[in-house]
């Protein structure tokens, strides 16, 4: 599938895309404008309606570290944190997050710095594929924000809703466990 | 192409009027079951009312009458935590941290969270008949895998069970709803809320088309002293319930001056049963006690090929939580029961 990174080139490309009656019909009042602060970065998208938050993150931006696993809610692969709560990009729509600031896998790292639990998912060697990463990480960003996890049965109960299907759980749950405990998170 | 235009409304009138010039569309919020339906093509919406920005909705106030006012915009995540709800009504809190995932109630919305469509699998399944998808279609449960179905209040068309937990606390607490439309504003009680399937299995409730939810209503009445919600199901964490009791009781010593019991994984709505709890008060809270008002709550129950087992497992539900209601502070935090 064609990616357009620059921006003009992009919207002439989702406006022609949208003037062709043989793939979309009386599409073009639909377009929205949708604008989301990525990363640090301001972006202004012209989108269908129905973009998912997730498909704006990786077909339209570019970021393709959050990942699209079920897209139906159930896995937790795309979660991202939306104005600094942990949620999940493909339940819910581009266009109902205008304005809204939306940190990635992308955007966690510190300068030329891993986040700690970048550093701890590695230390405590808490993936095997690696698909589930991203959203893991992010989720556990957005549990510390929240701050009810006391215990490791609190966390643990507290990160269902991201699965690993390489079964790394116990070193995903010991790696959030360590940035916790060390208080490195904020 | 499964398309729909889309249009963002500043206030409940101008999301109610949007909404009515057409015939098929609907308003969302957070958008956690809508958008999933909508990408399975079971719901075909020619128009999507963006209501998120309703000012109004967005907060749990305090009424003059004691109560709490949940606007329906609240998240499920934002009530539960909220030290109003904590303090008061733990028992809507843990049933809220019961189900879903963080993610999710950082998402999903209160007044979202009773419109919930069914987990019936077959509902799900566009192949599959389902008469609360296609009026008329037949129902592939009833003769079907059936294990997650209702055994309670349902009917030749239709054995779908509602997924809701946090509405299973409201029905226990008799909260109120608060609806705007086209013919303006009214109250429905939380009993009257969602429906049994009867022959329209297609409607989840009584909500008129058009009518928006604004805000949900607490009673005074919390339960704060001695409640639990127990939630049973085949994993531990995010999975819809088998069986979920909420148990409120107000307590003179021993004995119960009042008792709520709703059940949640068995029927079409919440379930609640006022005569058992009449039967529970003026006696000792017994497992003995328990055990007679689960067997009235539990009457009339049918089960089908894969899911009598629930009836047992009801009962007992019942009778373990109004135990666990007496010590609430046993309970952990998060949504695991603590026996």
């Amino acid at each position: 599938m064609f990616i357009a990174s620059d921006d003009i080139f992009h919207k002439v490309w989702i406006l022609a895309k949208t003037l062709n009656p043989m793939e979309n019909e009386h599409q073009f009042n639909e377009l929205q404008t949708v604008r989301l602060k990525v990363n640090g970065e301001q972006h202004e998208l012209l989108l269908l309606p129905w973009v998912s938050l997730l498909d704006a993150l990786r077909e339209h931006l570019d970021l393709t570290g959050t990942k699209k696993g079920c897209d139906h809610g159930q896995c937790g692969a795309c979660t991202v944190l939306c104005d600094g709560k942990r949620i999940l990009s493909c339940l819910t729509l581009a266009v109902l997050k205008e304005g809204a600031e939306i940190t990635t896998i992308e955007g966690v790292v510190r300068g030329n710095q891993l986040h700690p639990l970048q550093q701890a998912f590695i230390d405590h060697d808490a993936f095997q594929c690696g698909y589930c990463t991203p959203g893991q990480i992010c989720s556990a960003i957005g549990l510390f924000k929240e701050g009810k996890a006391k215990t490791r049965e609190d966390v643990k109960e507290l990160m269902s809703g991201n699965l690993c299907r390489c079964g790394a759980n116990i070193g995903i749950i010991d790696a959030i466990m360590e940035v916790k405990d060390g208080g490195m998170y904020e | 192409m499964n398309s729909f235009a889309f249009l963002r409304a500043e206030t409940a009138s101008e999301a109610v009027k949007a909404l009515n010039t057409k015939a098929q569309a609907a308003f969302i919020a957070g958008g956690t079951n809508l958008i999933d339906i909508w990408k399975y093509n079971l719901t075909h919406p020619e128009l999507l009312v963006d209501i998120n920005r309703l000012a109004d909705c967005r907060a749990i106030i305090e009424k003059a009458d004691g109560g709490l006012r949940l606007g329906a915009l609240v998240t499920n995540a934002d009530t539960a935590y909220h030290p109003l709800i904590e303090s008061r009504y733990p028992l809507l809190s843990k049933a809220i941290l019961a189900g879903a995932s963080a993610q999710i109630r950082n998402m999903a919305t209160d007044g979202g969270n009773l419109l919930q469509r069914t987990r019936c699998y077959y509902f799900y399944d566009a192949n599959a008949p389902c008469n609360k998808r296609v009026s008329g279609s037949g129902c592939a449960a009833i003769n079907g895998y059936n294990r997650i179905h209702a055994i309670l209040g349902a009917s030749e068309h239709c054995i779908a069970v509602f997924p809701s937990d946090m509405c299973v606390a409201l029905a226990a607490l008799a909260a109120v709803v608060n609806v705007t439309g086209p013919n303006g504003d009214r109250n429905i009680a939380f009993a009257d809320f969602h429906r049994l399937p009867g022959d329209q299995p297609e409607r989840d409730n009584n909500l008129q088309y058009g009518e928006l939810i604004t805000s949900i209503d607490l009673p005074v009445k919390g339960f704060e002293q001695n409640y639990s919600y127990l939630k049973l199901r085949d994993r531990q964490s995010y999975a819809f319930a088998l069986v979920s009791v909420a148990t409120g009781l107000e307590l003179d010593g021993d004995v119960i001056t009042e008792a709520r019991i709703a059940l949640g994984g068995v029927a079409h709505k919440p379930w609640r049963a006022k005569e058992a709890e009449e039967l529970l008060k003026g006696k000792p809270a017994t497992p003995e006690n328990f055990a007679k008002a689960a067997a009235v709550i539990l009457q009339g129950a049918k089960g089908y090929k894969h899911n009598s087992f629930k009836i047992e497992l009801a009962k007992r539900a019942i009778i373990r939580n109004g135990m666990m209601a007496l010590h609430p502070q046993s309970q952990r935090p998060g949504a695991q029961p603590s026996l």
